[in-house]
C-alpha cells in the first residue's frame, strides 16, 4: 500500500499491467513526452521500450484502429487522449468497428482495448477542452464505459480495463490527477461494473461518478452533520451500469438525486432517473432529482464559469429539497480556500 | 510462372467469378437478405494477390470483399451461409455479406464503412513488427478509400514504422454512381500521390492476373525482407451495378459502351486463351475445373439454404465477452 495521486495510479496500473504482460502497449499523443500526460506516462518507455510506448502521430482516427487491429492480432493496447474532446475524431473507429467486432462477427473475436480520456475543466479549458461524453458511449451497445473517482480505483480499474476482453472507455477527470490515496502495490485490478457505496446514510440515495463523487463527499458530511444521512454510491462503471446497486439503495431511502458531470439532456443522471422512475416509482417518497451541468459548453473566461458546475453546496440545497427541508449550505461554500475555476491550489495551468 | 500456378489463378478466378453469378442469379428469390456488392469483372486482382500471401498472412477488406476472402482462401459454405444469415455463416448470421471473418484462413475481416479497416489492417502489422513475425497484413481498399481522413492517417503511421503492409487498391472508377473525375482531381493518380508520403508504389493492369500476381509477390517479398509497406493500384472495372445483381448501365451515370470495352478485357477467358495457346490448360482440363466449381458452389448454395437461421435469442448476443448487464 503506498500513498499515491491518482495521476501516479495510473502510472502504476500502466507500469504494472506493461510488466506482467508483454502484450501490453501504451501510445497517444505525448506519451513518452517529457511531461508523459501529466504523469501518467512518465518515462514507461525507459523501461518497456519505444515499440511499447510511444508516442503518435495526431491522427485519432486510425490510431484508434491500429489499437484495434493490434487487439485483433493480440495485443492489449492503451491508448491515451489528453483531452476527451480529441477522441471524438475516433468516433467511427470506435463505434463502428470497437463496439461491433465482436458482435457482428458473430462473437468470433473480442477487441481488447482500452482508450484513456481525460476531461478538462475550468481554468479556461472552454468548450472543447470539457466535455464529459460518457453518455455517448454509454449509448453504444458493445462499449463499457469506466470513470473513476479515486487513486485506489484509478489502478484497480485501469487494471481491470487493460485485460478486460471487451473495449473500455476509460474516463479520467483532471481535477481528480492530483487526489491522493492509498493503493495496494501490484496487480490490484478491481471488478468493473461494481459500484461502490461510500457513505451509508437512510434518509437520501445519492448516486454520483468520477468528480462529482467528490463534491458529493463534501456535501454528505456536511449533511451528516446536521443530522441528515446520505447513501452515497460511485457508480466507478457507467456502461455495464450496477443497477442493482442503485436500486437497492433507492428503494430503501425512497428518495434519490444522481450526480452528473454530463450535459443535462440525454445525459447518464436521465438514465437513472428514468430506470428508477419505471421500476420503483411506488416506492419513491419524492421525486427523483438530478444535477448536471447545463445544456450549453463551458465558457472560458472564469467570469462566466462560476455558476456552471455543480457544487457540494448545490448537492446539499438539492438534497434539502428532496427531503423537504431547508438546508444552509452557505458554510459549504465558504470551506473551499481556492478560486472556483480549480480543483486546488495545486492546479495553476495551463491544462 | 509454372502450369500449376497458372492453373490454380485461372481456377480461383473462374470459382470467384461462378459464386458471384450465382448469387445474382438467386439473389431475387429472397433468401439472401441482405445488400451485396458484387466483385464480378475484378476477379484477377483478388486472385492473384489471394495466391501471392501465405495462409498465415493476414488480409482486411471493405464492403466489396467476397472475392478477397475467396481468394485468401476463406470458407465458401460459411460464406454463403453468412449472406443467407443463417447460424452456419462466418458471422453466425450477424454480419452479412459486408461482415466476412475467416481466421483460419487469415482474413480477418471486412466491414461496410468505407476506409474503415484500413487502420485495423496497419495495426495488425504493427502487432507483427511487435511480435517480430515475418507475416504481411494486406490491405483491399478500392479508389474511393483514397479520398477519406483515415486512409493518410494510417498510410502515415504505415510508413513511419516501416510496418509490413501491402496495400492493394482496386480502382474501378465509379463510387456507387459517382464517377473519379467528380472525386479526385484528373490527372492525378492515386499510386503516384502516395509516394509523397515515401512507399514504394506501382500500377498494374488489375483485369491481368499474371500481372496482378508478379506485382503482388515481389512487393510480398520485399515487405518480408523489411523493406516496409508497398503500395499497387490495379485498374479494374465492375460489371454489375454497385449494390445488388442488375446491370444498370442504362441509367445514366455510365455508358454501354464503357462496360463493353472493359468486358473485352474480361480476366477470365484473356488468361485462359493464354494457357490454352501455352499447352498449359486443355479444353477438357477447363471442363473438369468448371464442372467441379459448379458441384462446390451448389453444394454451398444447398448448405446454405438447409443451413438453420440463429434462434431469436441470440439477436443480443455476443455483444461483450462475459454476461454483463
Amino acid at each position: 500500500m503506498a500513498l499515491l495521486t491518482f495521476a501516479e495510479a495510473i502510472r502504476d496500473a500502466l507500469k504494472t499491467a506493461l510488466s506482467a504482460d508483454t502484450s501490453v502497449i501504451v501510445f497517444g499523443l505525448g506519451a513518452d513526452d517529457p511531461k508523459g500526460v501529466f504523469g501518467t506516462t512518465l518515462n514507461l518507455h525507459k523501461e518497456f521500450g519505444s515499440e511499447r510506448v510511444f508516442d503518435m502521430p495526431t491522427s485519432e482516427n486510425a490510431m484508434t484502429g491500429v489499437a484495434i487491429g493490434a487487439a485483433l492480432y493480440g495485443l492489449r493496447p492503451v491508448l491515451t487522449h489528453q483531452r476527451l474532446d480529441f477522441a471524438l475524431l475516433s468516433l467511427d473507429q470506435l463505434v463502428n468497428n470497437a463496439a461491433k467486432w465482436r458482435f457482428m462477427f458473430g462473437g468470433r473475436r473480442a477487441v481488447p482495448i482500452t482508450v484513456r480520456m481525460i476531461i478538462g475543466r475550468g481554468w479556461g479549458q472552454g468548450p472543447t477542452h470539457s466535455q464529459n461524453l460518457q453518455a455517448w458511449f454509454a449509448h453504444i451497445p458493445g462499449l463499457k464505459v469506466v470513470m473513476p473517482s479515486t487513486a485506489e480505483d484509478a489502478k484497480g480499474l485501469l487494471l481491470a480495463s487493460i485485460f478486460d476482453d471487451d473495449p473500455v472507455i476509460f474516463l479520467e477527470h483532471r481535477w481528480l490527477h492530483n487526489l491522493r490515496g492509498d493503493v495496494p502495490a501490484g496487480d490490484a485490478r478491481l471488478p468493473l461494473c461494481k459500484a461502490r457505496r461510500l457513505r451509508a446514510g437512510d434518509n437520501v440515495s445519492i448516486v454520483a461518478m468520477s468528480y462529482m463523487t467528490i463534491e458529493a463527499l463534501h456535501a454528505v458530511d456536511f449533511l451528516a452533520r446536521q443530522g441528515i444521512s446520505c447513501d452515497l454510491i460511485d457508480l466507478r462503471t457507467i456502461k455495464p451500469l450496477d443497477w442493482e446497486t442503485v436500486e437497492a439503495s433507492a428503494r430503501r431511502t425512497g428518495r434519490l438525486l444522481v450526480l452528473d458531470t454530463g450535459y443535462t439532456t440525454g445525459g447518464v443522471a436521465a438514465e437513472i432517473v428514468a430506470r428508477l422512475s419505471m421500476s420503483a416509482w411506488g416506492e419513491l417518497k419524492a421525486a427523483p432529482r438530478r444535477l448536471a451541468v447545463p445544456d450549453a459548453p463551458e465558457a472560458t473566461s472564469p467570469a462566466l464559469t462560476a455558476g456552471y458546475h455543480v457544487r457540494a453546496e448545490h448537492i446539499a440545497t438539492a438534497v434539502g429539497d428532496v427531503l423537504g427541508k431547508s438546508v444552509d449550505a452557505r458554510a459549504l461554500a465558504g470551506e473551499r480556500k481556492h478560486p472556483h475555476d480549480v480543483p486546488g491550489d495545486w492546479f495553476t495551468g495551463p491544462f | 510462372m509454372t502450369p500449376d500456378l497458372a492453373r490454380q489463378l485461372l481456377f480461383s478466378m473462374k470459382r470467384i467469378r461462378a459464386v458471384e453469378e450465382t448469387i445474382a442469379e438467386r439473389y431475387s428469390e429472397q433468401k439472401m437478405r441482405c445488400p451485396t456488392h458484387l466483385s464480378v469483372g475484378q476477379e484477377a486482382v483478388a486472385a492473384g494477390v489471394g495466391a501471392a500471401l501465405r495462409r498465415d498472412d493476414l488480409a482486411v477488406s471493405g464492403h466489396r470483399a467476397h472475392a478477397h476472402y475467396l481468394g485468401k482462401g476463406g470458407d465458401l459454405n460459411a460464406m454463403i451461409a453468412e449472406i443467407y444469415g443463417k447460424e452456419t455463416g462466418c458471422s453466425r448470421g450477424k454480419g452479412g455479406s459486408m461482415h466476412l471473418i475467416d481466421e483460419a484462413a487469415g482474413f480477418m475481416g471486412s466491414t461496410a464503412i468505407v476506409g474503415g479497416t484500413v487502420p485495423v489492417g496497419v495495426g495488425l502489422a504493427y502487432g507483427m513488427k511487435v511480435k517480430r513475425t515475418d507475416q504481411v497484413s494486406c490491405i483491399f481498399i478500392g479508389e474511393a478509400v483514397a479520398e477519406t481522413g483515415v486512409f493518410f492517417e494510417a498510410l502515415n503511421f504505415a510508413v513511419l514504422k516501416k510496418l509490413p503492409v501491402l496495400f492493394v487498391c482496386e480502382n474501378n472508377l465509379y463510387s456507387v454512381y459517382s464517377p473519379l473525375r467528380v472525386r479526385q482531381p484528373e490527372g492525378r493518380a492515386i499510386h503516384t500521390m502516395v509516394t509523397g508520403f515515401g512507399i514504394a508504389a506501382e500500377a498494374g493492369d488489375g483485369n491481368d492476373v499474371q500481372a496482378v500476381h508478379s506485382a503482388a509477390s515481389t512487393a510480398i517479398d520485399a515487405i518480408r525482407k523489411g523493406g516496409g509497406p508497398h503500395f499497387l493500384e490495379f485498374a479494374t472495372f465492375r460489371w454489375r451495378e454497385h449494390c445488388g445483381p442488375l446491370y444498370d448501365n442504362d441509367i445514366g451515370y455510365r455508358s454501354e459502351a464503357e462496360f463493353q470495352e472493359w468486358k473485352a478485357k474480361d480476366p477470365i477467358p484473356r488468361f485462359e486463351r493464354e494457357l490454352l495457346a501455352k499447352a498449359e490448360v486443355t479444353a477438357a482440363g477447363i471442363a473438369d475445373m468448371e464442372r467441379a466449381i459448379a458441384r462446390e458452389v451448389d453444394a454451398a448454395f444447398e448448405f446454405a439454404d438447409r443451413s438453420p437461421f440463429p434462434p431469436a435469442h441470440d439477436a443480443g448476443a455476443g455483444l461483450y465477452a462475459a454476461a454483463a448487464g
